[in-house]
């Protein structure tokens, strides 16, 4: 098709289609910082990022936000929640080193504090140890050191602490001729994870057909080492896991529960839910229990199954898990943002989301108040749910942490123990396919 | 319009033909090729094409070329996700010279690849043959047989997986039946591999039996007519006359499943469930594009990420080569 007719529309046409063609690109390029201002009725939005559960949410929580929304008329509280933490730490990451997508305040799991509190993204954070005014007193004083960076900025407030304890089934522990009171369960291994193994190894004698005692070997290995003073990093925070004793004790207990048929050979939290569906179908009589485990087994185990699980002390005490709440520098509310933190961790909070959820507390003060002390929980029957945590926590220590550490324990667990669990892979080996991985891995 | 085109090429002034029927804007019967308006007619016979394919090339410029080169650069630093670059010249790639991990993925990539392509393409040609003759219900056969293209790779592996499960899947269930003990569908290397390769071959069968079948139709029956009157089976049919006729289409099709194999990332990942980045345990079933994803995202080494990006497009490159040179032997042997 060959016109000479009307050219200058054409020209303008051709012009026009490069032009929209460049917005379009330019446009699609910059995915800017939307930073949603005062709406029009003045109110201010603060978006919080969370994963797995906090209990604040106003439909299955404590109803902190609706709660803070009546205490200050002029802001509006939206959460969105992630089910996965590993999955969510990786997309804050990512966002936190463009700037862009970021809630006002962010969870933060103490697996990542290390990380967060690392050179490469301290400059992200806001200092809450000045501003929204906190009472940093208040907490557990190892929950304050695990979030302040190198120059002294505390970029996280304490949400929950995970001491740990062990979480049996008192129909399968009968079946096999334990006893099934607490106390005496806990006189079986109390002050070593040896006698647990020696009451694994009863177990196992008298096992009912098809069970195993413990759920996954990756799963003690965390509770051993949970109750360890030397983790992954040495006294400097340098990750030095082949030197730990602490990851060595570990190590030792968790590939001798491994390779003597102890385990359900299970990984804990998989996403094909095998493990999950092993709650069900009581194919373990002992689960590794930090506090939030008490949640996963409640749901996972079913209604069918209340009343059937206990809770005794670990034999050793631990902490595993607990999270932080930090607030993003770049946000456009940061002031108003560290002030909500700094009341939803406060002591009042941590009691009224621990009554609702579980989570035990990291202020000393809600740690020793009756509400907590006195809690038990319904699909435990009348087990001192409370008491039983809360003393556990009150003699944790602080450990050093590495920026590591996290991908560390992915390895060893993952990559070392279930690799002997499911592969039979030997210990040595196994040992020594960690210690290329990391060198391989980690970039230091 | 090829015309012009050539014309603006060369740089002649363009003779102009009087106007066939004048319109509006000439109506006054002045020749375009003087004033501004000349030079605007010939700027616009320069220009509008680049203006029409321009879209494309900036769109590929921002979200192709950018990131490829990004990309190269980053493979030359050591970064940290949402730290700064430090020069690291080659050591990324020759640290992945070096690693045990880069050359297990690679292998992985590879037989992962053939395990995968080859009963895929197979499968497609004697789908495609079928599909061709005339039968009742062939539409309905044809969309049924691209049904699993359709299908999201995370909902397909998903259901694999499930299939696949050591514990209660249907497919141990079924061998259980048949007497045979229990297959370790995810942790042992080789079950994990073809259970893989399985998932990609259901979702692509169907999808290449399509392009097969389109290349089959233009053959001319006639070949086929004097193939029958020569006494030729079926089977000698399609061997001597579908294959060598649509052998482009066989090519392009292997090509492109290459390509596919080699980034192969989704099946695998979800296949693997919690372990799936890792390949399971031992890695046994990780691929370099789960090897990069590991480094990029999960440890944050950036730059050693980027540098097996490179790698993988070196592999391709490397293919695509040695493609054309089998091709350049074979028609020199062809033509004596």
């Amino acid at each position: 098709m060959h016109t000479t007719t009307a050219h200058p529309r054409r020209t303008a046409l051709a012009a026009l289609a490069a032009t929209a063609a460049l917005v379009a690109v330019t446009g699609c390029g910059s995915g800017g910082k939307s930073a949603d201002a005062a709406g029009d009725d003045g109110r201010i939005t603060l978006r919080i990022g969370t994963f797995g559960s906090f209990g604040y949410d106003n439909e299955t929580g404590a109803g902190l936000y609706a709660e803070y929304e009546r205490l200050h008329p002029n802001i509006k509280i939206v959460e969105s929640n992630v089910a996965d933490g590993q999955k969510y730490w990786d997309t804050l990451k990512l966002r936190l080193s463009r700037d862009s997508g970021l809630a006002d305040i962010q969870a933060v799991e103490v697996g990542y504090i290390a990380e967060a509190t690392a050179p490469a993204l301290a400059g992200k954070w806001a200092d809450l140890g000045t501003t929204g005014g906190a009472d940093l007193g208040a907490f557990l004083d190892w929950k304050v050191k695990q979030a302040t960076t190198a120059d002294g900025k505390v970029i996280g407030l304490g949400t929950d602490v995970g001491p740990i304890a062990v979480c049996y089934n008192k129909d399968l522990f009968a079946e096999a001729g334990l006893p099934t009171d607490r106390a005496q369960v806990g006189a079986l291994w109390a002050g070593s994870w040896d006698a647990f193994l020696d009451t694994a190894r009863a177990y196992r004698a008298k096992a009912p057909e098809g069970t195993a005692f413990h759920d996954s070997a990756s799963g003690l290995f965390n509770a051993v080492l949970s109750g360890e003073p030397v983790q992954y990093a040495d006294s400097k925070g340098e990750l030095d896991y082949r030197n730990s004793p602490g990851v060595k004790k570990a190590w030792e207990i968790a590939t001798a529960a491994a390779t003597g048929g102890l385990t359900a050979k299970l990984r804990q939290f998989d996403e094909k839910g095998t493990w999950n569906a092993g709650f069900k179908n009581n194919r373990f009589a002992t689960v590794a229990c930090p506090s939030w485990m008490t949640g996963i087994i409640k749901d996972q185990a079913g209604a069918g199954n209340r009343g059937r699980w206990d809770i005794a002390p670990a034999p050793v005490p631990g902490n595993w898990g607990g999270s932080f709440l930090a607030v993003p520098r770049s946000g456009p509310h940061v002031e108003e943002a560290a002030e909500l933190a700094a009341w939803l961790t406060a002591p009042a909070q941590h009691a009224k989301v621990f009554a609702v959820n579980g989570n035990i507390p990291s202020t000393r003060e809600t740690l020793s108040s009756p509400a907590v002390q006195n809690a038990r929980l319904p699909f435990f029957g009348d087990t001192p749910v409370g008491r039983i945590y809360s003393e556990t926590a009150a003699g944790i220590k602080a450990v050093p942490i590495s920026r590591w550490d996290g991908q560390v324990k992915t390895f060893l667990t993952d990559n070392g123990i279930l690799d002997i669990e499911q592969r039979g892979t030997d210990p040595a080996q196994a040992w020594t396919n960690v210690g290329k991985l990391v060198d391989d891995k980690i970039q230091k | 319009m090829p015309a012009p085109a050539a014309v603006a090429a060369d740089g002649t002034p363009p003779p102009v033909p009087p106007p066939p029927v004048p319109g509006p804007d000439t109506a006054k019967g002045r020749p375009p090729g003087h004033g501004w308006r000349g030079r605007l007619h010939r700027w616009d016979r320069r220009a509008a094409p680049y203006a029409f394919v321009a879209p494309f090339f900036l769109c590929f410029a921002a979200f192709g070329l950018y990131p490829l080169i990004h990309t190269g650069w980053l493979s030359l630093h050591r970064v940290e996700l949402g730290g700064p670059a430090e020069w690291r010249g080659l050591r990324n790639y020759t640290g992945l010279w070096d690693s045990h991990y880069f050359w297990n993925a690679l292998a992985n990539t590879f037989t992962l690849g053939v395990l995968s392509t080859v009963p895929q393409l197979l499968l497609a040609l004697g789908l495609a043959h079928l599909l061709n003759y005339r039968m009742r219900g062939r539409g309905f056969l044809r969309v049924a047989v691209l049904a699993p293209y359709a299908t999201s790779v995370a909902a397909a592996t998903l259901v694999f997986a499930q299939l696949f499960n050591s514990d209660y899947g249907l497919i141990n269930t079924v061998l259980g039946r048949a007497g045979f003990a229990p297959v370790d569908w995810e942790s042992s290397k080789w079950p994990a591999q073809i259970a893989i390769s399985a998932i990609v071959t259901w979702r692509w069968t169907g999808y290449n039996a399509l392009i097969y079948l389109a290349a089959m139709q233009a053959v001319p029956q006639d070949l086929y007519e004097a193939a029958a009157l020569d006494g030729a089976s079926r089977l000698r049919q399609f061997l001597s006359v579908t294959i060598p006729s649509i052998r482009p289409t066989i090519l392009f099709t292997i090509v492109v499943s290459t390509i596919g194999a080699t980034q192969l990332f989704g099946e695998p990942m979800l296949f693997g469930g919690s372990l799936g980045i890792s390949g399971g345990s031992g890695n046994q079933f990780q691929t370099l594009s789960l090897l990069m994803y590991e480094k990029g995202w999960v440890t944050g080494a950036l730059g050693q990420a980027s540098a097996i990006a490179w790698v993988m497009l070196l592999v391709l490159l490397l293919l695509g080569a040695l493609r054309v040179l089998v091709a350049r032997v074979r028609r020199r042997r062809d033509r004596p």
